[in-house]
């Protein structure tokens, strides 16, 4: 009979360990999904761990869709450090991605490469915008931010439909719903000649950096935290929680808005119905994964990306589907959220057989 | 007058598949338990009874599998939060993010797939009333059923003793554990009737109300199920209710695009969305009023012995 016993204090072991230890269950269920499917398990493993790693290029398209995670992820961790659930991330991505392309639709020949600082901006504010609803509702109409965030990621795809659909559809373009492309000046700069890695994950790295120290050493971060852990602490202190909230789901919507920004004006170029990813779904498990601590979320951005191009490959080599990406990633959620019963118990193996 | 008649069978049907889930979710949510994987167990029931009408022909074959499909998911919810007291919110999302993929991923073979021909139902006698016959007796046998069980919670949950005990485990598991009563075993019971509930709900969706499998195709209704407990205080008439108001809300779009109203159909499909949002910040808005009805151990772990 299995026994779970209080530890007197966390483990800081099992903190680290419990990602790994649930990574390595999903692989193993992954493995046996594989076999299931009447496939080579080594093949898949192979596709999903080594091809993404294998050569210059790949590694620079790991970068390529681990930037938007990372940039997600951190702002979310800041949110669910204050104990604010936004999990409408996707949609704020997305009224991101809108607002910036917007400002990119506005560029023509005689535009000079000033035009990059404010597509950004429009991206930050536009997913500021989308957050900033979630913050007004929560703190003045105590709506459920859960619920909230979640309905207005539909809402703004909707509101990406109607644009592309609607006013912004290319009249070149073969009644396709998309805008036109966007001028190349709007294109924002690459790393490395050849790939498609830019300047977006130069600033990820930066934003995780300056997540860590507005997290640990800075006054609001340490406000933001005890509002998180102990909400009557912080209250006594005289911590403000109205502030807290809209500070993290700002914090949170801008992050995901200069995400949306960075993709429609890198890597794809144009605004179409498929700019919605699930980046900003898959960014709460990799916030999670990532222990909410910048460095874990920069390995765990990378490793989600990992199952993105490992999906696409599956799907390419292996002919499975691509959703097997979208398994595998909550399997991941689920197997650390049970492992991590392991940071604050002990499993005891008990030879009486009584239950709870 | 007709198409009136019509407007009111298609708002009866939607809120039908809104109506069960959300019902099954707040006895979930009187035991203390927020699962809010309701998307995702509806995702899963919504293939699983869609591929087992697909192979079996039989649509009631097609609903126990996603009754099966959803109670079977919130059993691994359940286990995770109440027995390794893993966080409700995170886990429930995890089942939700899961269920979209696994769906997804099970689903793509089915994808083409027709079922059957479909049957229509009409209550006789009944049927034949002039507007209030198709308005309300031609609906699928589920769609009554959905009241049938609105009542049943009701006197589950007021007139017997099983349905006090639930509610006592959800306003305080200390006491009801203290009394003898099996916490965590109730939960579990309560989280999987949850489930069968999405997955009856998920169902009836992919196998009568649409009728087809596409990836997604919940849309968001389990969440607007779980907005529904809310809005209703947690009480079983006001969630049927409410539950036909939003299947109103839903089908509007559809009866003010054949009207010919000139607003583009993206801005008319945010509606039940935005309808959602705008009610639960009106109903929120008084916080005593939420913390009056709300199951008081909502959303806390509860640690036996401690």
């Amino acid at each position: 009979m299995l026994k779970l016993e209080a530890r007197p204090q966390a483990s800081k072991l099992w903190g680290i360990g419990s990602p790994l230890l649930a990574l390595v269950i999903t692989v193993i269920i992954g493995v046996a999904i594989f076999m299931l499917m009447g496939k080579d398990p080594v093949k898949g493993l192979l596709v999903f761990f080594w091809e993404p790693v294998k050569s210059g290029y790949a590694l620079s398209e790991l970068a390529v869709k681990a930037t938007p995670l990372l940039l997600i992820a951190l702002g979310l961790a800041v949110c669910f450090r204050s104990n604010v659930w936004n999990i409408g991330a996707e949609g704020q991505f997305v009224l991101g991605a809108v607002t910036a392309g917007g400002v990119a639709l506005l560029a023509d020949k005689s535009t000079g490469p000033w035009i990059i600082p404010l597509i950004l901006l429009a991206g930050v504010l536009g997913g500021m915008l989308w957050a900033g609803i979630v913050a007004l509702l929560r703190d003045r109409f105590n709506a459920s931010e859960i619920l909230v965030s979640l309905m207005l990621v539909y809402v703004a795809e909707l509101v990406l439909s109607y644009m592309v659909y609607g006013p912004w559809k290319d009249p070149n373009g073969f009644n396709f719903p998309q805008s036109k492309n966007f001028e190349k000046v709007t294109q924002i700069p690459k790393l490395l000649d050849g790939t498609r890695m830019n300047v977006g994950l130069l600033i990820a790295l930066f934003g995780a950096v300056g997540m860590w120290i507005f997290m640990f050493r800075t006054y609001g971060g340490f406000q933001l935290q005890v509002g998180g852990l102990a909400p009557a602490a912080a209250k006594y202190a005289g911590f403000s929680s109205r502030r807290a909230l809209w500070t993290a789901l700002l914090v949170s919507g801008g992050m995901a808005g200069l995400a949306g920004a960075l993709e429609v004006a890198g890597p794809i170029g144009q605004l179409t119905p498929y700019v919605p990813a699930g980046y900003g779904f898959a960014a709460i498990i990799v916030a999670f994964v990532g222990r909410l601590n910048p460095i874990g979320i920069v390995f765990s951005a990378i490793l989600m990306s990992m199952f993105y191009i490992g999906g696409e490959l599956a799907q390419s080599r292996l002919g499975l589907p691509k959703s097997l990406t979208g398994v595998f990633q909550g399997l991941l959620l689920f197997t650390l959220l049970a492992c991590d019963t392991l940071i604050a118990y002990k499993i005891k193996f008990s030879r009486s057989a009584g239950s709870q | 007058m007709e198409s009136l008649a019509l407007l009111i069978a298609a708002t009866f049907n939607a809120g039908t598949v809104l109506a069960i889930a959300a019902l099954g979710l707040l006895i979930s949510e009187k035991s203390g338990i927020v699962n809010l994987g309701a998307e995702g167990m509806m995702l899963c029931a919504a293939i699983a009874g869609f591929a087992a009408v697909v192979h079996t022909g039989n649509d009631w074959v097609g609903f126990v599998a996603g009754m099966a499909a959803g109670a079977g998911l919130a059993a691994i919810f359940g286990v995770l939060v109440i027995w390794l007291n893993t966080n409700q919110y995170a886990t429930g999302l995890a089942l939700s993010l899961f269920g979209a993929g696994f769906s997804a991923f099970v689903g793509v073979k089915y994808v083409q797939e027709k079922l059957p021909p479909r049957p229509s139902f009409a209550i006789p006698g009944l049927s034949d009333i002039p507007f209030i016959g198709p308005a309300l007796f031609k609906q699928h046998p589920l769609a009554y059923v959905a009241i049938a069980l609105a009542l049943a919670i009701i006197w589950f949950l007021f007139k017997t003793r099983a349905g006090l005990v639930l509610r006592s485990v959800g306003e305080s598991p200390e006491s009801a554990h203290s009394l003898g009563y099996p916490v965590r075993r109730i939960r579990l019971l309560a989280v999987m009737f949850g489930g069968a509930m999405c997955g009856l709900s998920g169902a009836y969706l992919s196998v009568i109300y649409t009728p087809l499998w596409v990836e997604g195709m919940v849309s968001g209704k389990g969440w607007i199920a779980l907005a529904l407990t809310t809005f209703a205080t947690w009480r079983p008439l006001r969630v049927l209710f409410g539950a036909y108001l939003f299947g109103g809300v839903t089908m509007m779009q559809f009866h003010l695009q054949s009207q010919g109203v000139d607003i583009p159909s993206q801005l008319l499909s945010m509606a039940p969305y935005v309808a959602t949002i705008v009610v639960l910040a009106l109903i929120s808005r008084n916080p005593a009023w939420i913390r009056i009805n709300m199951p008081a151990s909502m959303g806390k772990p509860f640690y036996p012995g401690s």
